[in-house]
């Protein structure tokens, strides 16, 4: 049984979502502001990073890492309604590129799991 | 706390602190300016000891082989063996010729004592004798950079003064913003302002040699009329190639240089682009080409990073 990773395509996969995510969530007014000023380059190997770990491929982030990694955010307001829309930017991309909703059920559970670290409950 | 040893000197490295300042606070001279890895100015070579990984960022293989660093980017974990770089690490050059390219801006072009292997695109650092150190973008196949003389700039004002024949030495080239010869087709975007022209410069007519054929585009901000360059040149060569289009963009009379790509390149998607300049219009210019389609891989930057003195 191939796991979440490889029924999803592995690094390629990753590497054809990561602008297509990004650029959703750069042009969301709802969460944009976030992503004001921050340089490009590190934030498209973040959402690389972030993306590898949802799919269930080889990264892992620890509860502390979201938490000191989404501090200055969560200061700035960050909630549930911000998660919820990059959740459903997440869905919206694998959709685009023609991912069964049953995966893109999985990869939104594992991205379900960061939720209280992200927002530092 | 780890210590490094400078020339039989020992110097502790508090927590926090990077190679580079624990030898500037021991009085040890280093050339220095970026502060970010950029520059490669403050270069040294480790003799003993571990080098961090991350403190070779961006180096020469064969400088990387020789256990040269950067000591901005080296934050030890144990202790170093380090000593200034030796001859070969860096090159000895000339000042050729001074050309004012208009009030503000001039070409200083530089003979090296031995071939550099650049690419145009890529930028050196400038050593002056005492140390004196800033980055330049090279800006064709001979090592001509454009220089905008800044009031109370230390480098431009003696670079400006200088006779032919002064010497220099030469760091580098380094930098990944520069034309790879693959598609011959594929539509190419340049765009940046200011002096940021000299890497868009040497990229676009490295374009030209290769035989690119499709669209080039090349858009120089700039504030007022006073603030364009070489702009005699650049219409001759659209006049030669027709498939180079370039628009001198004033932001007085067309609005900000972001807002005329999005209404001029509403989709970028297959396209290659080149942003240069000062950081934030770099910053603002690689997301608006994102935000067009253009692919995150297909967009290199140069961003002029400041000098940061203490």
């Amino acid at each position: 049984m191939p796991t979440l990773y490889e029924q999803l395509g592995g690094a390629p996969a990753v590497e054809a979502a990561v602008d297509l995510f990004y650029r959703k969530v750069l042009t969301d007014p709802r969460i944009s502001d976030f992503f004001e000023g921050v340089d490009m380059d590190r934030q498209i190997s973040k959402q690389k990073a972030f993306l590898t770990m949802v799919f269930g491929g080889p990264v892992a982030y620890s509860g502390q890492d979201l938490r000191r990694g989404h501090a200055h955010l969560v200061a700035r307001g960050l909630n549930d309604s911000h998660f919820d829309a990059v959740i459903e930017h997440l869905g919206g991309s694998l959709a685009e590129l023609g991912v069964a909703p049953g995966l893109i059920g999985e990869v939104a559970a594992l991205a379900e799991t960061t939720r209280a670290d992200v927002l530092g409950r | 706390m780890p210590t490094l040893n400078w020339e039989g000197q020992s110097i502790a490295v508090a927590p926090g602190e990077s190679a580079l300042d624990a030898l500037l606070g021991a009085g040890v001279s280093i050339p220095h300016s970026c502060r970010a890895g950029a520059c490669q100015s403050c270069l040294v070579q480790a003799t003993g000891g571990t080098i961090p990984l991350p403190a070779q960022r961006g180096l020469k293989p064969a400088l990387i082989a020789q256990g040269y660093l950067l000591a901005c980017l080296c934050h030890p974990a144990t202790d170093l063996v380090l000593a200034a770089p030796g001859p070969g690490a860096r090159v000895p050059a000339v000042i050729t010729k001074l050309t004012w390219l208009s009030e503000s801006v001039m070409q200083v072009d530089l003979t090296a004592t031995e071939p550099l292997d650049h690419r145009p695109g890529q930028y050196l650092t400038l050593l002056r004798h005492d140390g004196l150190a800033r980055s330049y973008s090279i800006a064709g196949e001979h090592l001509e950079l454009h220089v905008r003389r800044i009031p109370g700039g230390a480098m431009s004002n003696w670079l400006a003064e200088a006779e032919p024949g002064a010497p220099v030495t030469l760091q580098g080239p380094a930098g990944d913003c520069f034309y790879t010869p693959g598609d011959l087709h594929q539509p190419i975007l340049l765009a940046g302002a200011g002096t940021g022209l000299a890497p868009l410069y040497g990229i676009l007519r490295d374009a030209l040699r290769h035989g690119h054929q499709g669209p080039i585009w090349l858009y120089h901000g700039a504030l007022n009329e006073g603030g364009l360059y070489l702009t005699a040149e650049l219409a001759a060569l659209a006049e030669v190639h027709p498939n180079f289009h370039y628009r001198p963009t004033l932001f007085h009379r067309d609005g900000p240089l972001p807002k005329v790509l999005a209404t001029a390149h509403p989709q970028l998607s297959g396209w290659r682009g080149f942003v240069c300049g000062d950081p934030q219009i770099v910053n603002l210019l690689r997301k608006s080409l994102f935000l067009a389609g253009m692919a995150s891989r297909a967009i290199s930057a140069d961003a002029f990073l400041p000098t940061t003195l203490k």
